[in-house]
């Protein structure tokens, strides 16, 4: 397999880097070894954080050690073997309406398109997934057309409403709760992102596979009535990666 | 009614913490649990409980509590300050030993002194139920603990155990070594190759301090800059409690039980996990000195810690089991 290089992280943790950039062959490659840690149960290994071209590998010191951590990944990382799993891919109900788009005529000025390409372009791209964090359940996604990217703003919000659709350089992402944030807010979804009480806490997962569906303001509003009420499922189907 | 603990004063910032939340990671949950797990661990032990048993963590003064239970027995470690029995029995109860209060009583833990937080373990534990596997809380995603947030005047927090007899109380063997003065060891990188060789020097070399912008999510240093080499943006990977990231500013900040799980800043170092606590327990305006160490070096150190610990907690649960055969 791909070459990856060990990266000290403190004494209970080793970085598995495989790039220096964000890549979807990087992030494959990471969310690959991700899947055969967790198949392989190497002792003394408490969980794994993927990221864009890198995997945080956590151990438990008193259980095992660095360098037995790093052997059992060299073993994985040259092993054939592929941790099979199914693809998962959304269908993401948007709304890109200016009640709910602060940022997209600005969008617009600064890009030179006009909303409707802005919206034709970021509702016909599959995203990708390539990691989640910032917050629980905030999804990284990418990679937007090139015509779509932008700097992050130069002034961030002190509060990003929940649900809001929002790009930034070459990702795209959905705010799961209120928090302060500097990227471009083009839309909003009114499904929920994280739940502590799911089984699977948050809806989206490293590896899926993610489409925004544009709806308009009533049926936002409709959706995220029966979100509220417990009445509704986001469009998911198993997919060939 | 259930046996609790009425909140007549809150604290600065008192939470339930217990063990850390294991396996969401992936999705943007940290571990959270105790900034200090040593003094954690002790306190839980001096009530006769399991290591990892919910208890409240304070950070630089504890609340006021009244008994709304037959008794309860609870212990403080990790500061200097002791709890204030205020009742017809008025009292001080130094941190250290455990105490027995009787329904009605009300104690009081006032500002901690030296250290930035402290552990108060009540036999029985809080009862609280767990959240993604843990009773941590974690505040800033509203998860665990109590409803998910500090404790605020007026809470009422239910106990598990509804009256603790009465027996012989414990004590540690002797004060706990805050270790304020110690040096704080790292083992350096991930991303020490970001930083000029002189902003290493200079990071091992100098005297930071605790700034007052701190919390349970990172301890923020102020002292000397610390230069790029290769510019303060990297490709957002995985942090953890004890990263120590430098962002533009050159100003270190150490990562803490609460850290995001992702950071886009370089890290040109990582606190060994057995010298964590120490980072812990400085308050705002203390200092800390950096000094660099081996991986292996830190493994044994850990190793050797716990064997330490494991004794203490050994000793304090033979001491209360002979205590209750001997009634």
């Amino acid at each position: 397999m791909a070459s990856a290089r060990f990266l000290p992280s403190g004494d209970t943790a080793v970085v598995v880097e495989f790039g220096d950039r964000i890549d979807h062959d990087l992030n494959a490659q990471v969310l690959r070894l991700a899947a055969l840690v967790r198949a392989q149960r190497i002792p003394g290994v408490v969980e794994t954080l993927p990221t864009f071209r890198s995997l945080l590998v956590h151990y438990d010191p008193l259980a095992t050690d660095s360098a037995g951590v790093r052997a059992a990944i060299e073993g994985l990382l040259h092993s054939s073997r592929v941790a099979a799993a199914p693809t998962r891919m959304w269908r993401i109900p948007a709304c890109y309406d200016s009640s709910h788009a602060p940022d997209l005529e600005d969008v617009a000025k600064r890009t030179g398109l006009d909303v409707d390409e802005i919206i034709r372009l970021h509702s016909s791209t599959r995203f990708h997934v390539y990691m989640v964090g910032f917050s629980p359940g905030f999804p990284y996604m990418g990679d937007l057309p090139a015509a779509l990217v932008l700097p992050r703003r130069t002034d961030p919000r002190v509060r990003v409403p929940a649900g809001s659709i929002a790009i930034a350089t070459s990702m795209t992402a959905i705010y799961p709760v209120e928090s302060p944030g500097g990227w471009h807010l083009i839309g909003a979804t009114p499904v929920r992102l994280f739940a502590a009480h799911w089984t699977r806490p948050a809806l989206l997962s490293p590896g899926d596979k993610v489409y925004f569906e544009p709806v308009a303001p009533p049926e936002f509003d409709a959706i995220r009535a029966a979100v509220a009420a417990n009445r509704y499922e986001v469009p998911c189907e198993a997919i060939e990666a | 009614m259930k046996p609790s603990l009425n909140i007549m004063a809150p604290g600065v910032h008192t939470t339930v913490q217990g063990a850390k939340r294991i396996g969401y990671q992936d999705v943007g949950v940290p571990g959270s649990g105790p900034l200090d797990p040593v003094s954690f661990r002790l306190a839980n032990a001096l009530v006769g409980n399991a290591g990892d048993t919910a208890a409240f963590e304070l950070l630089v003064q504890g609340p006021t509590c009244e008994v709304l239970a037959d008794a309860v027995r609870v212990a403080l470690v990790g500061c200097e300050a002791g709890l204030e029995v205020r009742s017809e029995r008025a009292r001080v109860v130094p941190a250290g030993q455990s105490v027995r209060l009787a329904r009605g009583e009300v104690f009081r833990i006032g500002p901690l002194g030296d250290s930035a937080c402290a552990y108060l373990a009540i036999e029985g534990g809080l009862d609280v139920e767990p959240v993604l596997g843990s009773v941590s809380t974690y505040v800033r995603g509203a998860i665990g603990g109590f409803e998910g947030r500090r404790l605020q005047k007026g809470d009422v927090v239910p106990l598990r155990s509804s009256g603790p007899e009465v027996r012989a109380e414990s004590a540690l063997s002797r004060a706990l070594d805050l270790g304020l003065e110690q040096p704080v060891r790292v083992v350096l990188g991930p991303q020490a190759d970001y930083f000029t060789d002189e902003a290493v020097k200079t990071f091992l070399s100098s005297v930071y301090t605790v700034s007052p912008q701190s919390d349970r999510m990172g301890f923020r240093l102020d002292g000397p800059h610390l230069a790029h080499a290769k510019g303060y943006n990297i490709i957002s990977d995985g942090v953890m409690p004890g990263s120590i990231q430098v962002p533009g500013s050159g100003q270190p900040i150490v990562l803490m039980a609460d850290h995001q799980t992702t950071g886009g800043y370089p890290k040109i170092a990582t606190v060994v996990s057995a010298d964590l606590p120490l980072v812990g327990r400085r308050r705002p305006g203390r200092t800390i000195r950096f000094a660099a160490i081996e991986v292996e070096e830190a493994e044994r150190l850990r190793a050797a810690q716990e064997a330490a610990l494991k004794r203490e907690m050994d000793a304090l649960g033979f001491m209360a089991r002979a205590a209750q055969a001997l009634r």
